[in-house]
Parts: C-alpha cells; structure tokens; sequence
C-alpha cells in the first residue's frame, strides 16, 4: 500500500475545531470534510472527531459505518461508479458492472492493487433518462456500452502509467 | 462525494442579517422590463441545456465550443445555460432565438453538427430542417412545428417545472422576472392560519409519495407548543430511476426556496433545513447561490421583507443511506445520529428535529407552494381531479422513446403518458408494465393502461404514487427479476432496527434469487406471498411496510411467468441468465458440444491432462501438479468396445442426474446448455455417481462434493474452447457449434 502521510490526533483535532463549532449536530457534515482532505477516514481522525464533540469513538464509528458515503480504506485514484438505479438496470447495467469488475478484478466497493481505481456501484444517479449512465472521477457519461467503459478505464490506465 | 467548502462555513455561522428592506415591487419591475429587452432585443440568444443530464450528453463541449463557432461565423450572440427541460431523449439541446421569433430547439446536437446549425439558421436565412426538434414559445417561425402542440408537450402542465428550462437557475432576475417571490410577498400580509387555509384550499398533497395532505400537516405544526420550530425540506432523493428534485433543484432553486420561506412563515419556524442527498453537487451549489441572491433582496435573513418574520436556512448533505428519506430516520440523521426511523407517536409536527416540532416536506411539493399562494388556491384546484388536484411530475424512464422528466394533471391515463408523451415503447415493441414509486411502488400491466392516474386509483391497483419514478418495460423485461432487482436494493438499504424488516427482505430476496436461478420450488410463490404480507403489516416504518410491493404485485398480475420459471425452467422475459433458450445470443456459445471420433484417439492423454490443468488453481501445468488437493480431471480415458477413447459428461437433455439430485445443485442451465454442479449448494450425497449411466459424477474431498465436466464454461465465456479439445492432437475431439 502506498504511504499515505499519517496525521496525529492532534492535529486532526486542531483541524476540526479550526472549522466547526462542538455540536454532536455536526457530526456527519464533519466526517464528510475529513473525508474531502484524506479520501477516506483515518483512524485518527475518528478518534480526534469524538474528542471534539466530547461523544464516545464508538458513536462516531456507528455513524460512519452506517452511511454508504463513507471509506475506511484509501480509495484509488480514479473512481468509477456504476449507476445501479432502476432505468440503467433495465438497460442492462448490470452486466457493465460485472464486466468492469473482471477487468479491474475487484468486486464493487474495492481498489485494485496498485490503487489506480476505485469501483463503486451506487443506487441512482437520477440522469436516468440516459440509461445506462457511469461516472468517472465525477463526470457523468450516459448511454454506455460494456466496451465504451472498458476503453475509457484502459485509456485511464495508460494515461496514469505514462506519468 | 465533495463537501462543498462554503457549506463547512455556512454551517458555522450564525445567521447573517438580511440587508434592509430592498424595495422588491421595484425589483420585480426592473427585472421584468429586462427580460422583455432581451426578449425583444436585438441579440440573438443561444440555449443549451445544462443540467447534469445534458452536461451527460455532452453539453459542457458544446458550450465550450460556441464562443469559438460564433467567432469564426462574425456573430454576435448570447449565450444562456439553461435547466432541464425534460426532454432528455433529446440532449444535448440547443436552442436558437432570433429577436422576435420563437425559440428553434435542435435535439441530439453533437459537436460536428454544431457549426451547420448556426450557420443555417443565422446565416444563410433559415433553419436547417433535418436537425430541428420544433419551436419553443409563442407565434410561428415559418412552417416548423410547435413543440407544445406536439404529443411531447400537448398534455403537460408545468407548475413546479414551468421555469425549467426557460430561465438562467443562476440570475435571480431571471426568477424574479417570471413573478419569483411575489407569492410569498402576498403570503407574508396575510395571517399564518390564512395561508394555511389556502394551502388546504388547494387540496396540496404531498408528492414525496405518502399524498399526506399538506396544508392540514402544516396546520399540525402550527398548533403545536414550542419556543422553536423547524421546517426541513427533503431532497434526499433516493429512489432509483427517480430524479425530479433533482432537476427543479437544478433548473429552478428559487421556487423551491420561495416555497419554504412561505411554509416555514406557515408553521412559525425561523430555521429551515434542506436535507440533500451527496449525490447531487450542482444542485447544492445551486442552492447556496440563491440563498446568498435571496439574502440580497431581504426574503432570507432577518425581518423578511419588513414582517418581522425571521429565516434561516441551512443545508445538510445526506451520506447515502435510502432510508433517510423516512421523515425521523430523516431528522435522525440532521442531528448527525445513524439513520434509523422510530415508531410514531409522537409525530415530527409535536417531537422532530433537537425533539422540537418540525414539519418535513417534499421538495416538489415546496415546489408548488409559491405558485398556490401567487396564482390562488381556486386556480391551482383546476387541474387534476377532485380526489387529487394540481399536477405531478414524474421521471419516464425504461424502454421508452422519450425518456425525461414530464410534468402532467393529475388524472391522466397511463396510456396517455406512455403513447402520447413518451413517445410508444421503444422499438415498437409491446407494453408490458409500467413500474411506479419505485422499490416502495408496484407493477401495473397492460389492464391498466386507460386507469387515472391519482393516489386513490393506484393505491387501489397494489401501487403507490411514489416520488414520481415511472419505469416503463416492454415484453423482454422479466418481472421476477425487476422484484428481485427491487428487493436487492431495499434489502441493501434495510437500516437493520426491526426484524421483520431486516430478516425478511433477506429470505424473500433468497427465495427470488433462486427463482431466477431456476431452481425455483413448488411453493415457492405462495411462500412469497406469505412473507410479504407479514412484512408489510409489521415492519416500523415506510421502508419496510413497502418494501414486498414490486414482488406482490409481480405476483398478482404476472403469475404466470413465476411459474415458467419454476416449473418449465424458462424466462418468458428473456433475462434471467441461467434460463435463457438456445438461440438466445447471449448463451450461444453455450451451446457448442465435443464432438468425439473414436478412430482418431491415439490414446496419448494430452486431453485428461489439459482438463486437470484448466480446473486446478494455478492453470499451470508444472504448478499444478504440487497443489492440494490435486486437480481433477473431468474426462477419463476409457475402453470401449476395444478401442480406448476418452469419455466425458454428454450433458443430457433430460438428464438422471438433475432429476435425481435433491437440493437442485446439479442443473441445466438452459435448453441445450451443459449439466454444472453448484459447488456452494452440492452437500456430496453422491445420487448422480449412482443415477448417471455414464458414470460421469465422481465424488471427491472424501465424498463431499462432486466433480463432473463443466464444458470449460469459463473458457467459452472468454470466446476460447473447451481444454480437452484445445489439448487434442489428432482432432479426436472437436469443439462443434450448434
């Protein structure tokens, strides 16, 4: 895994305090704005989260862990997401994400090895009218193929490698 | 998703004070005199549609390309993102306007047409034909056709999207010009009781799906005891093929925050909340821009427009979780718990938001309220039926040929909806069902084509009104897999509190899964049938109580194609994989077989070897033979007659060893596909070594699973043939397609 620069309870809680007020309201909008700097949630930034609300770390992993927004592990660099919603499944999303995911070999939810892509399928990105619709490092693309994704995903992997 | 980082800010602050009374009769004039200059004017405007849809299709490069096209041409134009007209099929949209004359709306414009079009229309005198839509707006340009008069638009009334599409969302003049805020101008000299009479008056119900009417939940709110009340507008817009909020969010944020300054003066509350789901960047920065223009002309802030009322609105973004759209799983997550719904009593109105009464509203139906107290509620009641005036938007979406987002009285049948603004099913294919509210909504056939649709009518067909999802399908749609694929996503979404929910979503979901696998069991159905109604009658929230609705109501009109499934292992709607029939082209390279001739067989071995190697773990030769447990081979060399031939499994039409095997793990997978064993499900009870005349099955793990040739589906899969005959030198064995 690639080194990501750890940052002490501490400073993360510096962070914090830095920019909101300690209301247990501000729980979730705080974990989003961690997850906006580190691409995920460190440990430390949990722990730093809980003492700033002055709530157990226990609470804060509970509401982390309920919400689909949030990972507990580095993501990749590009992120690929598969809209799972009704129209696109109609029109045959389903199989874009089980090919997409023998390509990068990692099951939704997972980042390949060399941490190039993160694969994620979500329920609905509401451009249904544009089925089947695939976002890629937040653009949305609509009326995809299998093969339109593939090459887009290989055109990222070049791209990167080239660097 | 992005945070934002104005919203860490505005989450911060303490309420700004809004400017002193801005005089916004004078604004309002200033702003319409404006519009009619650029209406009037002598510039020519050029719309491009930009909302998320139309920047999918591809508008950002063609609003990058205009300035340089208009450049190369020598014109002079303006150029106007627009919101989302609800026309998807067609995006990327560009429209042209030429002082005086209808808007000329292009449809599918690519980048390569571009130039042409402008060239046509502002050059060489007229509009080239072949890549006109229609025209928008009043009066006649030549002899092109009128897109209101079209089937498209026709029947659409828009009041929650009438300015989508049409205005800048980003100018507040734009807003303003079309009488923005004069409909809480008129609420604020009235008495709160009064615009919560009017609001009743117009029969307003909520659109977020339960058709709760709204005015007399205001009125609860109102009449509840608290120092502090809150108004919370629901954006989280969770239902898959769903995105109405979206766009009116997108195309026209005002309305929406128009509708809550008026609700929230309604109720008493002086901080509003807007739940939006992460999902939706651009409707965010929408939002917050048009607070920070609200706060300009005094309608957010302190002392609204000199009433002394009081607004302050905040947004909080969602994190993804469907249940969250629940009005206390809602309200739960605002105050940065987990999720979870509560049972109620006691209601938001009395014990919401920090336990004060709150009042949680639909973005839609914000949507309306400032064109109810504008135009009056007597106006408003005119459209749609008795039972449910007003209009509803839905998202038409599915195997249609117009896809969009539609705005139509309610009423309206079904057939008018699919036939006349979608535009037929696509491909000219026949109807099959219309699927509405989503995972929490039904399947209505064909039965109910010429059926209003109004809350009373659907509720009475199995159905919901729903958010406003309308996913159309067509014959090759299968309705055991649209209840499957349902059931997955609320199973998914389960918040997990209360078990009827939580446990049986999960054994209804197994239960459709290996229905679609055919290997579906008698009683199957009426199982499904039993656990949907406990379901519905004992789950703690909406979530739950509707969650068997796609199932049940497949079941009630489509019984028959569960039975196919179960019992004559076929999928009427050709969907389900492991069911498909022979010249499906998706499993056609399924169906080849190993052609064997008996005389070519040198009995060399290369064949038993290939196939070992192609089922051990490593797939490689030298590798294989040290793993644990050893690769098996699936074909055996064997003496026949006195010649030694290899043998392996005929995959039988009707084959003993499926009939034989009681858990349904040995299966044949399609008419004329191979024989496989489902490892997961085999528990090594070895009745197809004893059944098979062949002696194909043999058991191995010391009896605990059995090995049998699978075809090298995997192979196949890959476009490759099976191992044995790939290995064969002689050509003994050959790979023939049928």
């Amino acid at each position: 895994m690639e080194d990501v620069p750890s940052v002490s309870v501490v400073d993360w809680r510096r962070q914090i305090a830095g920019q909101f007020a300690s209301r247990p309201e501000y729980l979730i909008p705080i974990l989003q704005s961690i997850q906006e700097d580190a691409g995920f949630l460190p440990p430390e930034s949990m722990v730093a989260t809980a003492r700033h609300l002055r709530i157990p770390e226990s609470k804060v992993y509970g509401v982390a862990s309920f919400y689909a927004q949030f990972n507990f592990e580095p993501q990749g660099e590009h992120r690929v997401t598969i809209c799972r919603g009704t129209a696109c499944h109609v029109k045959g999303s389903g199989r874009i994400e089980s090919e997409i995911s023998d390509q990068l070999g990692v099951p939704p939810g997972g980042t390949t090895g060399d941490m190039l892509f993160t694969l994620e399928a979500v329920a609905c990105v509401g451009a249904c009218a544009l089925a089947p619709v695939v976002v890629i490092n937040g653009e949305v693309f609509g009326d995809q193929s299998v093969d339109s994704v593939k090459q887009a995903v290989d055109k990222l992997r070049e791209d990167s490698t080239e660097e | 998703m992005a945070l934002p980082p104005e919203l860490g800010r505005q989450d911060r602050l303490e309420p700004t004070e809004g400017e002193k009374t801005v005089n916004l009769d004078q604004r309002i004039q200033s702003a319409k005199d404006n519009w009619k200059a650029e209406q009037e004017g002598d510039d020519v405007r050029v719309y491009v549609g930009s909302a998320t849809c139309g920047l999918a299709a591809g508008a950002r490069g063609i609003l990058n390309q205009l300035p340089g096209i208009l450049a190369d041409l020598n014109i002079e134009a303006q150029i106007v993102p627009v919101g989302c007209i609800g026309m998807c099929f067609a995006e990327p949209l560009v429209d042209i306007q030429e002082p005086g004359k209808p808007r000329v709306s292009y449809r599918n414009v690519s980048s390569e047409v571009l130039p042409s079009i402008l060239e046509g229309q502002l050059k060489n005198g007229g509009p080239p034909k072949e890549w006109v839509f229609g025209t928008l707006g009043e009066g006649h340009y030549g002899e092109l056709g009128r897109l209101e008069e079209m089937a498209v638009l026709a029947p659409q009334r828009r009041i929650a999207l009438r300015n989508c599409g049409w205005i800048d969302p980003t100018l507040l003049d734009h807003y303003l010009a079309r009488d923005g805020y004069v409909g809480l101008q008129r609420a604020l000299g009235m008495k709160p009781e009064e615009v919560i009479q009017e609001v009743v008056d117009s029969g307003l119900r909520g659109r977020g799906g339960g058709g709760f009417p709204t005015g007399l939940k205001w009125s609860f709110c109102r009449k509840a005891k608290g120092d502090q009340k809150y108004l919370i507008c629901n954006a989280d817009e969770g239902d898959p093929g769903a995105f109405m909020d979206r766009s009116v969010l997108e195309g026209d944020p005002h309305a929406v925050l128009e509708g809550m300054a008026i609700a929230a003066y309604a109720i008493g509350a002086s901080v509003a909340y807007i739940y939006i789901r992460a999902e939706y960047p651009l409707a965010v920065q929408r939002l917050l821009h048009a607070m920070d223009q609200m706060r300009e002309i005094g309608v957010l802030g302190k002392d609204l427009l000199g009433s002394g009322f009081d607004l302050e609105i905040k947004i909080k973004q969602g994190a993804g979780a469907f249940v969250c759209g629940e009005e206390t799983a809602l309200i739960a997550s605002i105050e940065g718990q987990r999720g979870m719904p509560r049972p109620r009593p006691p209601f938001p109105a009395n014990q919401g938001l920090f336990g004060k009464p709150s009042n949680v509203n639909n973005v839609e139906t914000l949507g309306n309220v400032a064109s109810i107290l504008r135009e009056g509620s007597k106006w408003y009641s005119g459209f749609g039926t008795t039972e449910s005036p007003g209009t509803k938007t839905f998202a038409l979406t599915g195997k249609v040929n117009n896809p969009g987002l539609i705005e139509v009285p309610m009423g309206i049948t079904l057939r008018e909806v699919v036939y006349g603004v979608g535009g037929g099913v696509l491909d000219g294919r026949p109807f099959k069902a219309a699927q509405t509210g989503g995972p929490s909504g039904g399947c209505l056939p064909e039965q109910f084509l010429d059926m209003p649709i109004e809350y009373a009518s659907l509720a009475k067909a199995g159905s919901i009104m729903g958010s406003g999802g309308l996913v159309i399908m067509d014959d090759l749609t299968c309705t055991v897999d649209i209840a499957r694929y349902f059931l997955t996503f609320t199973q998914n979404e389960s918040c997990g509190k209360c078990t009827p929910c939580r446990v049986g979503t999960k054994e209804m979901l197994t239960i459709l899964e290996r229905i679609c696998d055919g290997k579906g069991q008698e009683g199957d159905i009426e199982l499904l049938e039993e656990l949907g109604d406990s379901i519905k009658k004992a789950s703690l929230c909406g979530l739950g109580q509707t969650a068997p609705n796609p199932t049940l109501t497949t079941i009630k009109y489509f019984r028959e194609e569960y039975e196919a499934h179960i019992r004559d292992h076929t999928c009427p709607g050709q969907t389900c994989k492991a069911l498909l029939p022979v010249d499906s082209e998706a499993t056609l390279v399924h169906t080849g077989l190993i052609r064997m001739t008996a005389d070519r067989c040198d009995a060399c071995g290369k064949c038993v070897e290939a196939c070992a190697v192609a089922h051990s773990e490593s797939k490689d030769p030298e590798l294989a033979m040290n793993e644990d447990p050893l690769p098996r081979p699936r074909v055996r060399l064997q003496p026949v007659r006195g010649v030694t031939v290899p043998t392996s499994c005929r995959h039988c039409e009707a084959a003993a060893c499926v009939l034989v095997c009681p858990t349904g793990a040995m299966a044949k997978t399609g008419q004329g596909g191979p024989v496989l064993c489902d490892d997961d499900v085999c528990i090594g009870c070895s009745a197809c070594v004893i059944a098979c005349p062949y002696g194909v099955p043999e058991a191995y793990l010391e009896g605990e699973k059995i090995t049998k040739c699978d075809l090298c589906i995997d192979r196949l899969d890959k476009g490759g043939i099976p191992a044995c005959v790939e290995a064969c030198p002689t050509t003994c064995l050959e790979w023939v397609k049928r």
